[in-house]
This record gives structure tokens, C-alpha cells and sequence, in this order.
């Protein structure tokens, strides 16, 4: 080892055909996930529905690009879980603004 | 026997301690952390912008009936709906569509950029970086005409009431700014400026760093150092970008 040259040729490996095809499908998933938002915007009448579909469909579409092209799924469970538990203030502070934006409405001071 | 091989673990995998704690190494750790971060930074803007709308009336007519208005927030699909070279003709969330569509290109092409990374094999790096890039800058270009388009506003303004001097009196507006906005109340312009604005401004530093990886990667650098996960760090912010536009497509635009 004692002439190992810094600028040796290093072996490259030859592609992970089953990786990439893989990668390629979740791709697919996402772009159709995103066709099918399109024809629901304007398909269906505005409403809580709508809005729940639409929030369904984004948090499939996060889980796919977290744990697929992030890799979270494949990484050790303890750096999975510290990234994953963090969002449930995030959930919180949405249910507390968003609730309390509709209280702010029923005052309806802003409308003046 | 530290041959370098493609397989080889990285030696700065192993933290000083001799071991590496959560599995991963210092930087990627700590770039999860600081995604982490601003996760919570893009969820402040966007969980605001849910209050600040629910404490606005929403429209309460048919979607084709719809005018613009200060009384009630604006139907996004009524705002966003032009196309550029297709001046005056309504298409309703089909570029910023196209735009969404933009970025998950570019972040498969980072994905594929990691795998070639794995592999060793510099010369899919150095491609797979350039498309990446390349997404990038599209995406960024697209973003400056909507920002333009916005800005500039509809062919014919919108009417407002304003009570100046003691006066009631009618003004044109066209377009928005942080002081006026002819599409609804002065809130959602000032959120379209931050939301979209806080976003470009994190793919703008994206084409930055997928440049100095790809610099690196053509000067031999990571070649070198034996090991990719430079392109894996940076890629790992890349994705966040995507993943943010995702969340801002449907809180901002569909919903």
C-alpha cells in the first residue's frame, strides 16, 4: 500500500438496473399522483372533501420522496424515527392556527 | 487494507468516538437536522397563510361567477391561469403544473446522480448533475415569469373603493405588489411573495450547490476522496426543495 497513487483509476461498478428502475417508478407514481390532483381541481366542487383528498394525496406524495429518493425508509430506525416525531408539532400548529383563523372569521372584523 | 474500492465505507463515516451514532455520518446527520429546521420554517409561512385565509371569508357563489374582490379570498385557479405565449387564453393551474412537473424531473435526475455516485462512476455524476442543473434553472426561469405576470397583472384592472381625504373614490389596479393587489385581499399577494419567493429563493441556492458538486465531481475531487456523499448531502437538500413545492402546490394552488 505504500505506493498507492492518489489519482488511481478506481473501479466503477456497472449500474443497478433493479435501483433504477425502481427510482424511475416511484417518479411515475409521483407524476400520475399529480395528474390526478389536476383532474380533481376541476372535476369536483370546492369543499372539505376536496381539500381532505388533496391533503391525502400530498402527504403519499411526501412519504414518497422522504423515504424513497431521501431514503429515510432504508436509513437506521433511530434516524427515521428523530426526523419522523419533530412533525407532530407541525401538526399541531396547524390544527391551533388553522382553528384559530376560523374563530378570527366568526368575529369577522377583517371584512370591514 | 484500505483499498478504494466503490465499496468502501467512507473512514469519516466513523465518528471520533469510533462509532457513528443514528448509522449515518456527521454531515448527513447533520444536514437531516437542519432540513428538519426548515421544514419547520416553511411550515410556519404556509400554516400562517391557513389562518390568515380561514379568517377570511371564502367565496360563496359559483366558481364561473367568480370576480375579483377584497371581500372574500381569491379561487387560486382564477388567479393562476395563464400560460406563457398564450396570451389571453384561460388555462387554469396549467403552468404552475408544468413548473411542479419541472422539479420532480430534476429530482430524479439528483436520485440517479446518488446511485452513479454509489457506483463511482463519474461519468454519469457529471451527466446526471447537468440535468439536474438544468431542472434548476427552468424551474427558476418559469418562476420569474409567473413572479412577472403577477406582478404586471390582467389585461383589464380591477375596481376598488378607497376612502381617501375624506372621499370616496374608485381605483384601477392592475397587478400586486406589497401595496396593492387586484386579485383579493392584500394578504394573499403578500403571501404569494413570501411562500413562493422563501421557495425559489432555496432552489436558487440548490443550482448553487448542484454546481459546486458537479465542479467537484469533473476536477476529480470526490474521485479523489474515494467517495460520493458530497452529491448524497446535497441531494438530500435538493429533494427538500422538491418536497416543499410539493406542500406549496397544494396549500397555495389547488386548494
Amino acid at each position: 500500500m505504500a505506493h498507492h497513487s492518489e489519482d488511481q483509476e478506481v473501479a466503477v461498478l456497472p449500474p443497478d438496473k433493479a435501483k433504477i428502475k425502481k427510482l424511475w417508478t416511484v417518479a411515475g407514481i409521483l407524476g400520475a399522483l399529480t395528474a390526478v390532483e389536476f383532474v380533481i381541481a376541476f372535476s369536483m366542487s370546492h369543499g372539505s372533501l376536496k381539500t381532505s383528498i388533496f391533503v391525502v394525496m400530498t402527504i403519499v406524495k411526501a412519504g414518497y420522496i422522504v423515504g424513497e429518493f431521501m431514503h429515510l425508509k432504508y436509513e437506521a430506525k433511530v434516524l427515521f424515527w428523530a426526523v419522523m416525531v419533530p412533525i407532530v408539532f407541525i401538526v399541531w400548529m396547524l390544527v391551533a392556527f388553522v382553528y384559530e383563523g376560523m374563530k378570527l372569521s366568526e368575529i369577522n372584523f377583517l371584512n370591514l | 487494507m484500505a483499498h478504494a474500492t466503490a465499496t468502501t465505507a467512507p473512514e469519516q463515516d466513523v465518528w471520533n468516538g469510533g462509532v457513528a451514532p443514528l448509522g449515518a455520518s456527521y454531515g448527513k446527520l447533520m444536514m437531516w437536522f437542519f432540513l428538519l429546521s426548515d421544514a419547520f420554517t416553511f411550515s410556519g409561512l404556509l400554516i400562517t397563510y391557513g389562518l390568515v385565509r380561514a379568517a377570511h371569508p371564502a367565496f360563496a357563489g359559483e366558481v364561473e361567477a367568480f370576480v375579483f374582490s377584497h371581500n372574500y379570498w381569491p379561487i387560486p385557479e382564477k388567479v393562476f391561469e395563464a400560460v406563457p405565449f398564450l396570451h389571453g387564453v384561460s388555462l387554469p393551474l396549467v403552468f404552475v403544473g408544468i413548473m411542479t412537473f419541472i422539479l420532480i424531473m430534476s429530482s430524479v435526475t439528483m436520485v440517479l446522480a446518488v446511485e452513479a455516485g454509489h457506483r463511482m462512476d463519474r461519468k454519469a455524476v457529471e451527466k446526471w448533475m447537468l440535468w439536474t442543473i438544468l431542472g434548476g434553472i427552468t424551474f427558476l426561469g418559469c418562476q420569474v415569469w409567473e413572479w412577472m405576470h403577477f406582478i404586471v397583472g390582467t389585461d383589464t384592472p380591477t375596481l376598488f373603493k378607497d376612502f381617501v381625504k375624506g372621499e370616496w373614490v374608485t381605483k384601477e389596479v392592475f397587478g400586486a405588489n406589497l401595496l396593492v393587489n387586484q386579485y383579493g385581499p392584500q394578504a394573499f399577494a403578500d403571501f404569494f411573495f413570501f411562500i413562493t419567493g422563501f421557495h425559489g429563493f432555496h432552489v436558487f441556492s440548490g443550482v448553487l450547490l448542484n454546481f459546486l458538486i458537479y465542479y467537484n465531481t469533473v476536477t476529480g475531487v470526490y474521485q479523489r476522496r474515494g467517495h460520493y456523499e458530497m452529491v448524497e448531502k446535497v441531494g438530500l437538500y435538493w429533494h427538500f426543495v422538491d418536497l416543499v413545492w410539493v406542500f406549496v402546490f397544494t396549500f397555495f394552488y389547488l386548494v
